[in-house]
Order: structure tokens, then sequence, then C-alpha cells
């Protein structure tokens, strides 16, 4: 009789045991992964249904507008929040949420997992998992590849009348610029001419000033005029650097390309007034975000063969500005051990390919070194090649102050026509020596 | 409930009373009493002014940051106080909040007490107009920024189209939140569109304070309209202008939300008043200690000019 009672007990426990297992037993657990809301955030729910379906897991969202992003973020992880168990945090955080504890350290996780960094390209797993700088100390896992990028309006440039007028004036075609100098010729070409009896305008660039939009816009042309930050000699030392001569005609250059080419009211312009401006049909070029390219192409009036896309241009090298995010578990989770299935998931090579079918940027090499990559969408081999020469921002802990400084600087410059490019940089200089002085760096 | 049944209550509530409390409380004053019944305000006063005020005076002498909480905490004096007040960042702010307090109480005021002085006439429908005169100041600071900055859009705006038709220029030729010369005007337009009708209001109640016989006895006298305006209306309608000033000043010096919606201090540096600065070094650059060294010194400025603003109103009002 004990036996049997024995045998029914186990029977019942080995029943229960893979209850637990299926799908249908998780489908209690909850995980809520933060981003900003954006095209690819919507790609993102939809791959996430697979995980959901594999896992039993339900996934919640909370998407937030890129303005208000790094406050509510950097809010919610410094009150030591539980909103997230996944943030998809801005690569510039990552200095900051690893010294702080906010992030959990993946390095264990990914050994035991057989999740090796190798398989992304080496550009992202520096940018968005690293901390210290270039270290093996990974704190989150690559998601999103981002540059900062150009679309144009191919149907304009091919306007016979156009192309004929261009290419008497400056002696060459009517093409996508390979130079800044280029850009701004084309610009100036376009700027208040009438087309489809339209006035339209040259270049919508960034300019905003509340969070990071002049700064990622401004760097654009710094990097292409060589930029550095500090002595790649001596850490931190800045005097020379960024206010070196080629910094202060990257940045003037810049000035004259705000003042010369873009729409009107254009002083306080991101992501979306130049996602409106340029869908509007106002302007012939626009910069911005890889990320946006997928809808920009789908759009019924201006998308498809309407517009083209060119990565940034050069002038003394080639660069171009980081975007993107990695995807981390946040220390203040209770549900952790979900989130890393997540993101051990997200890590496999299938679900890579399908994240950018969606319109995800993948950093996985499996989906960036395939031979058809840059045939599977129009923008896909600008996106390679901008990869290949990215650059970032501090990502220092102290990163906040910094981007402050050169967003106050710079505004300053452009838009509100205050001192001059060497003044402007010279102060930057002093901001950010205040600033490496305290976190005694310097 | 009748008197027996309230009798019964307390009665019943008396005999429930333990005798050691029943003593205690029959041993109380009326003073003791009256503290009993006011400390639950005077602690929650405390625990939501009084202590958050005392925690940011000790903030402001150390190196805190709200986004670093493992960093050690150190005192670090005055330093705070020091680069906040040698700092010309900060003076500029300064610079541009007092442009800012000074244009729209000196408008507000003459408007306000111009509109309080139209509508103390009495006309017909004088009680229609006053509440449509009344209502941008009902509305949400929120929903005003927005909506005025949707109004100067260069290429869309109301604003601009207004203007272009009465002086001829291209509307997309001027930007008012984008430029710099026209930013702080575009600031002071909006919120002395929004606060004019609260010192009208406050200007009418002064107005109406006046006695009608002192009128009388100027009419008696043969006083002109003008003579009464300079010796009875303007002088005994200013405690009330002064007052509305003391509010308007007050409110306006630590201005955030319009200007944070219309320009967001922009462009460049050009309207970022104090507060903004303020909500910069405390949210987005995380300096606590240094935000609270500036917020002591903001809070400080505020209730020193408050004062002696209040001691000539007293001035003005023994007079």
């Amino acid at each position: 009789m004990l036996k049997l009672k024995q045998v029914a007990v186990g029977a019942a426990a080995l029943g229960l045991a893979s209850l637990a297992a299926t799908p249908a037993f998780a489908q209690n657990k909850q995980i809520t992964l933060c981003w900003a809301a954006w095209d690819p955030a919507n790609a993102l729910v939809e791959l996430s249904k697979d995980f959901t379906a594999k896992s039993g897991i339900q996934m919640k969202f909370e998407f937030v507008p890129w303005p208000n992003f790094a406050d509510r973020m950097l809010n919610e992880l410094n009150s030591k929040g539980k909103l997230c168990d996944l943030l998809i945090g801005d690569s510039q955080w990552i200095g900051g949420s690893a010294e702080n504890g906010h992030y959990v350290k993946l390095n264990d996780f990914f050994d035991k997992n057989g999740i090796k960094m190798t398989d992304f390209a080496p550009a992202t797993v520096y940018a968005y998992s690293t901390w210290p700088k270039g270290s093996p100390n990974y704190w989150a896992l690559p998601a999103m590849g981002d540059a900062n990028g150009w679309v144009y309006r191919k149907d304009w440039f091919a306007k016979p009348e156009l192309k004929a007028e261009f290419k008497k004036k400056y002696s060459r075609d009517l093409a996508p610029p390979k130079t800044w100098t280029e850009l701004k010729q084309v610009a100036e070409f376009f700027q208040g001419r009438e087309i489809d009896g339209k006035k339209v305008y040259g270049a919508a660039i960034f300019t905003e000033r509340g969070s990071e939009g002049i700064t990622m816009g401004v760097t654009g042309a710094l990097y292409a005029w060589g930029f550095q930050y500090d002595d790649p000699k001596k850490p931190y030392h800045m005097e020379g650097f960024v206010n070196s001569k080629d910094a202060v005609a990257a940045l003037e250059f810049y000035k004259s390309l705000y003042k010369c080419c873009t729409p009107p009211g254009y002083t306080n312009a991101y992501m979306q007034e130049g996602l409106d401006a340029f869908k509007s049909g106002q302007a012939a070029m626009m910069m911005n975000w890889f990320a946006f390219f997928p809808g920009l192409y789908k759009d019924e009036k201006v998308g498809g063969e309407h517009i083209g896309f060119f990565v940034n241009p050069g002038q003394k090298v080639e660069a171009s500005t980081l975007g993107g995010q990695g995807i981390s578990v946040v220390s203040y989770s209770a549900n952790k051990d979900a989130a890393l299935q997540y993101i051990k998931w997200f890590a496999q090579p299938d679900v890579q390919k399908k994240w950018w079918s969606l319109g995800g940027y993948s950093c996985h090499k499996a989906v960036l070194g395939d031979p058809n990559f840059p045939k599977t969408a129009p923008f896909a081999a600008d996106f390679l090649k901008a990869m290949n020469g990215v650059k970032d921002f501090w990502q220092e802990p102290a990163y906040a102050q910094l981007l402050q400084a050169m967003q106050k600087r710079v505004h300053d410059y452009v838009v509100a026509d205050k001192g001059t490019a060497k003044e402007a940089l010279d102060l930057l200089v002093k901001d950010w020596e205040k600033v490496f002085k305290e976190e005694g760096k310097l | 409930m009748n008197d027996v049944a309230k009798a019964s209550f307390i009665e019943r509530a008396a005999t429930a009373t333990p005798a050691p409390v029943a003593r205690v409380i029959k041993g109380l004053s009326d003073r003791a009493i009256a503290w009993l019944f006011i400390s639950p305000t005077i602690i929650l006063l405390l625990a939501i002014n009084i202590f958050p005020l005392i925690w940011t005076i000790q903030l402001s002498f150390t190196n805190y940051r709200a986004n670093r909480p493992n960093a050690e905490v150190k005192n670090i004096g005055i330093d705070h106080f020091q680069s906040i007040l040698t700092d010309p960042d900060v003076w500029a702010a300064m610079q541009a909040t007092a442009h800012f307090v000074f244009w729209t109480i000196l408008i507000q005021t003459v408007l306000g007490f111009a509109l309080a002085y139209l509508v103390d006439r009495r006309f017909r429908g004088h009680g229609f107009w006053t509440t449509v005169i009344l209502i941008p100041m009902m509305l949400s600071p929120a929903v005003v920024g927005n909506f005025w900055a949707f109004l100067y859009q260069p290429q869309i705006g109301l604003f601009n189209y207004v203007i272009s038709f009465f002086t001829g220029l291209d509307p997309s030729s001027f930007e008012m939140i984008g430029s710099v010369k026209l930013a702080p005007w575009a600031i002071v337009l909006v919120d002395t569109w929004m606060w004019t009708p609260y010192v009208m209001l406050i200007c009418l109640a002064g107005l109406r304070s006046i006695p009608e016989y002192i009128y009388e006895a100027a009419e008696v006298d043969r006083a002109s309209k003008w003579r009464q305006f300079w010796t009875i209306t303007l002088p005994m309608a200013l405690p009330f202008i002064m007052l509305a000033v003391l509010f308007r000043g007050i409110e306006n010096f630590k201005m955030f939300d319009l200007v944070n919606l219309l320009t967001n201090g922009g462009p460049g540096s050009t309207t970022e008043v104090a507060s903004i600065t303020l909500k910069r070094e405390a949210f987005e650059k995380w300096r606590t200690g240094y935000s609270s060294a500036f917020a002591i010194i903001l809070f400080v400025t505020v209730f020193g000019l408050a004062n002696i603003y209040v001691k000539a109103l007293n001035k003005v009002k023994s007079r």
C-alpha cells in the first residue's frame, strides 16, 4: 500500500513538474521591456510574439518618446524602480549604469549559455556592451545597430531640368553627395526652389536643444573633419583636440549649412521634426537615424522609388555618428531569470534574421555577414558602410553632464549666433575639463 | 440623532474611556487641546515643507548626486555657492529671468489696471466680458504653452499670418520662438495674455473697494475726472496693484512651465531662465548638491525681495 502511495505522489510531482515546463504554466509570468517609442519598437513587439509563443512568458512594453526617453528611464534606474525588467538603453548610458549597479553584468550568463560576443559586429559590441570601454565586461547584448545617415529625394534629383542646371552650375552630376562641401552645394541648389508647385528647402538637419539632437547632428560634421575627443596618448586631455582647427572648421560648416539651407523655423528640430519636414515634401535631403529608413521606404507618399539613401558624407575622413542600443537586464527587476531567457532567445541567429526582416537592425554577424545582406534593402549597404566607421559620444558615467554642456555650447553658437566656433569649443573644453576634474579623472 | 441619544453616546464613550486616560484628558488645558488638534497639520507641514528645505540645505554643502547612489558623499563646504555666484552662465540665466519678470510685470500691471478700470465702468454686458477676459488664466499652462507653440510656428502658425496680414511681411520670414531677438518677447507676450486677467481681477477688487462718497465729494469740489483718478482712484487702488505685482513677481521669478514648453530655454540659452537652469542641473546633469545650493540661492533671493516689498506695501497701506 505504501509503495502505491509513493508511486502516486511521485506521479503527481512529475505531472506538476512537466506542467510547469509548458508555456501554459509560464503564462502567468510577464516581463516588461522598456525602450524608446519609434518604428523599431513596433518591429520588436511583432518579433517578441515568437518569444511568448515559445516560452509562454508574456511581454509588456513601455515605450517612451525620444525627447523624454533619457529623463524617464534614468529616473527609473536612479530610483531603483522595478518598472523595466529589460531595458534597451542608449549606448552612452552604459558607463553610468554599469558603475552604479543598474545593469546586470552578463559575462557569466553569456558563458553559460554559449552566447559569444565574437558573433556580433565588433563596433556594436564595443559601443553597446562594454564598460570600461573595450574591456571584456559585458552589460548588454547588442540589440539595435544604428548610425546617422541621410535620405534624399531621388525623384527630384532625377528631374532632367534640375540635373542640367546643376551640372551647368557645379560641373558635376546631381547625385548623392560624397563630401559635406558637396552636400551643402546640393542643399543650396534646392533651397527656396519651387518643385511641383511647392517651395522646397535644402536639408533637414538636427538642431534640437533639449536632449541630444544638435550634438548628434554636429558630431556628424565633426567626425568627418577627423574630430577626436581627447589625446589618444593622454586620455581626457582635450585642449587642441576638441577645439582643433578642423573641429572649428566643421562647426562653422554646420552652422553655415543650418543658416543657408534648412526649412523656416528649424531652430529646435530632431528626428520627428526631420521626418515631418521630409514626409511633407519640404526637404530635398534629411539627416536621420538608419532606424527610420525602413519605415520611410514604406511611406506611400515619399517612400519607394521617390527616395534614396546615402551614408554620412566624409570630408577629411569617413565617419558616422553612432546611434543604437544594447539590451540589458535591470538589476532591480524581480524577473531577472525570465529577462535573461529573453536575451538568450534574442541572441539566436534565426531570431536576429527575423529581427532584420521586420525592420530592426541586427548586429549579429549571421545577418550582417551574409553576402546577400547589402541587397536586402536599399539602405542596407550604406548601413554596413556606416557601421564600419561609427564614432560615439563620451560613454562616461558623467555623460549627461558632458552632453548637456555640448548641447548648450553648440546651440548657442549654431542657432543663437553667440560668439565664434572657436569660442564655443574653447568653452566646451573648459566645461568638460570641469566635469572630469569633479570625476577625479583630471 | 436627538439630544437624549447624543447624551447617551457621550456618556457611553465617557464610561468606556479607561480611568487613567480620562484623568489625563481632564487634566489637559485648553491650550494643550488646541495643540492636539493642530498637531496633524503641523506634522504634515514639517514633513512636506520644512524637512525637504532642511534636507536641501544640508545637500547644498555636499557633492551628492542622485544618480550615484553608491558614491561617497563628501562635505564640500560652500564650494557650490561660490561656483554658482561666479558662474557667468548662472548670471546670464538670472539676467534672462530679470528681463522676463520686469517686462511681464510692467505690461501686465498697466494692461490689467486699464482693463479693470474699463470693466469697473459697468457698461452693458460687462459681466459677460469680464468672464471672457478671465478665460486665459483658467487654462492650464501646459495647454497654453503647446497652443502658443503652434500659433508661433512660422510656416503654419496663425500668429505669423496675423502679423503678415497687418504688416505685409512674409509669414515664414520671422520666427517668434526661434529668433534670439524675438524669443524673449514671445514668452512675455504669452505670459501677458495668460495672466493680465489675474492682475485685472485684483485691481478690480481695489477699484470696487473705493467708497462712492469720496467721488461724490470730489464732484462737489469740482475736481476733474483726471484729478479724481490721480488723487483718489490710483492712491486708493495702489495697495491692491502692489499686491498683484507681488504675486506676479514671485510667480514669474520661478516661471518654468511656459518657458519649458515654448522655447525650452532656447534658442541657445537666450530664454534660459533660472528655473530652467535649475531643472537642467538637477534632473539632466544630476548635480543634486549643486542644484540644491542653486535652489537655496533662488529661495533666499525671492524671499528677501518679497520681504522688502511687503514692507513697502505696508507703508503704502498705512498712509
